[in-house]
């Protein structure tokens, strides 16, 4: 397989995100045992591994929706846990984070569900402020067309993309994608990863895309790291990732092509 | 604190998770006064679910209203013909919809229809990650959710028991109207003869409690919601069953101290 994608404008002097020695359990799961991840302005870090490895776990961790056990953990130059909750939450209006199924509120159309970060965080905004934000951010992820819709009438694709841009309206420094092409077809997957690089150069964002699709993440990181175990057990660009001769690498891979 | 998390056990996975479950419920309930009074105070929201909650029992509010009115007329006239007290049916009918039947009836209904429509839409949500992005987008979801909602059960119920009242007594009146001639004004004389300032204070503090409880107790379980769409039935169902066990539990507790107030 080649490596298609593009390196992107990434400052190795600024970091945006940094782990150290990570730990999380649940009941008596160890899940996290030890993880260290640095990402860099401007990057692009896909982290891969099956089902139930702790990915989703490693990224809600870092906008404080799960406490770990023990950790240091320093977004945008902050300890995450040592922020009190109205720290916290001026650092998660920062931090874009796109859900596994969207997550879109099911009560809300788009229009209310784009405006509804913007009217609860930025006081003062006029109605006309508001809907053109809304549209710029429609605008982006090329669905203009679905302002005044319900969630329920959107297809899988369509949801992720609002959800995405539901984000995008807070102007995030950092987007977590969990699983953003998770149950979609391989068209709408491709078009979701294009969107995803379209968002960082756009918005001139960094990432981390958790995913078990290989394509996926071939397309979007410009480095992988590779869940194994709780822990990471190979780092680098999707080639030396896939060049690994690591056994439990080299099965997942295969297990990715044979699907 | 005890850590199930941690897999470290105090007394035994049980007990222990029992006694977090009633840790965890005492912590909801005063998380509610220590947000309620704090802006921001999402007042249109609280209006929408006043108007939400009060638009979808109104009409099974009336129908039970009038209903329990016309029933308990009639079933109680003759055992006051007995008496030779007839005279006193007005009276009874009262006391019994205004200090017992009106509030009790409404918060039942409500239990049914808000609880469990609260506790399915907050574990919906809850399963969907909806309540995470409102936390990652920096919105308090107790604060949006769970206070308004509460706030709105605890302003409508009230107000859906004293319509229920006065259905239950226009139920009562037609009754008594088919069988003697009896003016709109003296039924109603007759009615609020027996009832005291305390009887209706005790009735809407008893309102005012069952709405709180229905409200809190379908927050708490929609909020705490797991096993994806099997949880968002459990959750509704709990909501309803425990909401109608504190509501007994409550009117034990309130008709006692109304006594104990009116001895002194």
């Amino acid at each position: 397989m080649e490596n298609q994608n593009i390196q992107h404008n990434i400052n190795r002097d600024e970091q945006v995100i940094e782990i150290k020695n990570l730990y999380k359990s649940f009941d008596e799961l160890d899940v996290l045992k030890g993880i260290d991840l640095t990402v860099f302005k401007g990057e692009n870090v896909a982290v891969l591994g099956k089902s139930g490895s702790g990915k989703s776990v490693l990224i809600k961790l870092l906008v404080g929706l799960l406490k770990p056990d023990k950790c240091e953990i320093t977004v945008l130059g902050q300890k995450v846990d040592k922020l009190s909750n109205m720290e916290l939450n001026s650092l998660r209006l920062r931090i874009g984070f796109s859900f596994q199924n969207s997550a879109l509120y099911d009560s809300m159309n788009i229009r209310q569900n784009l405006g509804f970060p913007l009217t609860m965080n930025v006081k003062n905004l006029s109605k006309k402020e508001i809907t053109k934000s809304i549209e710029e951010v429609l605008d982006a992820v090329g669905l203009a067309d679905k302002i005044e819709e319900m969630p329920g009438d959107l297809s899988g694709g369509q949801r992720k993309r609002i959800g995405i841009a539901r984000t995008l309206i807070l102007r995030p420094e950092i987007m977590l994608y969990d699983e953003p092409t998770s149950g979609l077809d391989p068209i709408t997957s491709s078009e979701i990863n294009k969107l995803i690089l379209q968002v960082q150069k756009q918005y001139n964002t960094s990432s981390i895309i958790i995913t078990h699709d290989l394509t996926c993440a071939k397309e979007t990181g410009d480095r992988m790291a590779m869940l194994v175990n709780g822990k990471f057990n190979m780092e680098g660009t999707f080639e030396e990732v896939f060049d690994s001769d690591d056994e439990q690498v080299k099965g997942f891979f295969n297990y990715n092509f044979i699907q | 604190m005890i850590n199930i998390s941690s897999g470290k056990y105090i007394l035994s996975k049980g007990l222990d998770e029992s006694l977090l479950g009633v840790h965890k419920s005492y912590r909801f309930v005063i998380e509610y006064f220590k947000q309620a009074f704090k802006p921001p105070f999402h007042v249109s929201e609280v209006i929408n679910q006043c108007f939400e909650i009060g638009l979808r029992s109104v009409t099974l509010i009336t129908l039970t209203g009038f209903i329990i009115g016309v029933v308990f007329t009639k079933q109680s006239r003759p055992s006051l013909e007995d008496f030779g007290a007839s005279s006193w049916l007005p009276s009874l009918i009262g006391l019994a919809i205004i200090k017992a039947l009106g509030p009790l009836v409404t918060a039942i209904i409500c239990a049914g229809k808000v609880g469990s429509s609260i506790g399915a839409e907050l574990a919906s949500m809850k399963v969907t990650e909806q309540i995470d992005a409102m936390e990652v987008s920096a919105i308090n979801p107790y604060k949006y959710l769970v206070v308004t909602r509460v706030t709105a059960t605890t302003i409508s119920v009230p107000i859906l028991s004293l319509y229920c009242i006065v259905m239950g007594l226009l139920g009562s009146y037609v009754n008594v109207r088919a069988e003697e001639a009896t003016s709109f004004i003296t039924f109603f004389e007759n009615s609020f003869s027996s009832i005291l300032f305390l009887d209706i204070s005790t009735s809407l503090v008893k309102s005012v409690v069952y709405g709180f409880t229905i409200g809190i107790v379908g927050c708490y379980k929609g909020f705490n919601a797991s096993q994806g769409t099997r949880g968002v039935g459990r959750a509704a169902n709990r909501a309803v069953v425990m909401a109608m066990f504190l509501i007994f539990i409550e009117e034990i507790i309130i008709v006692q101290i109304s006594n104990w107030i009116r001895f002194f």
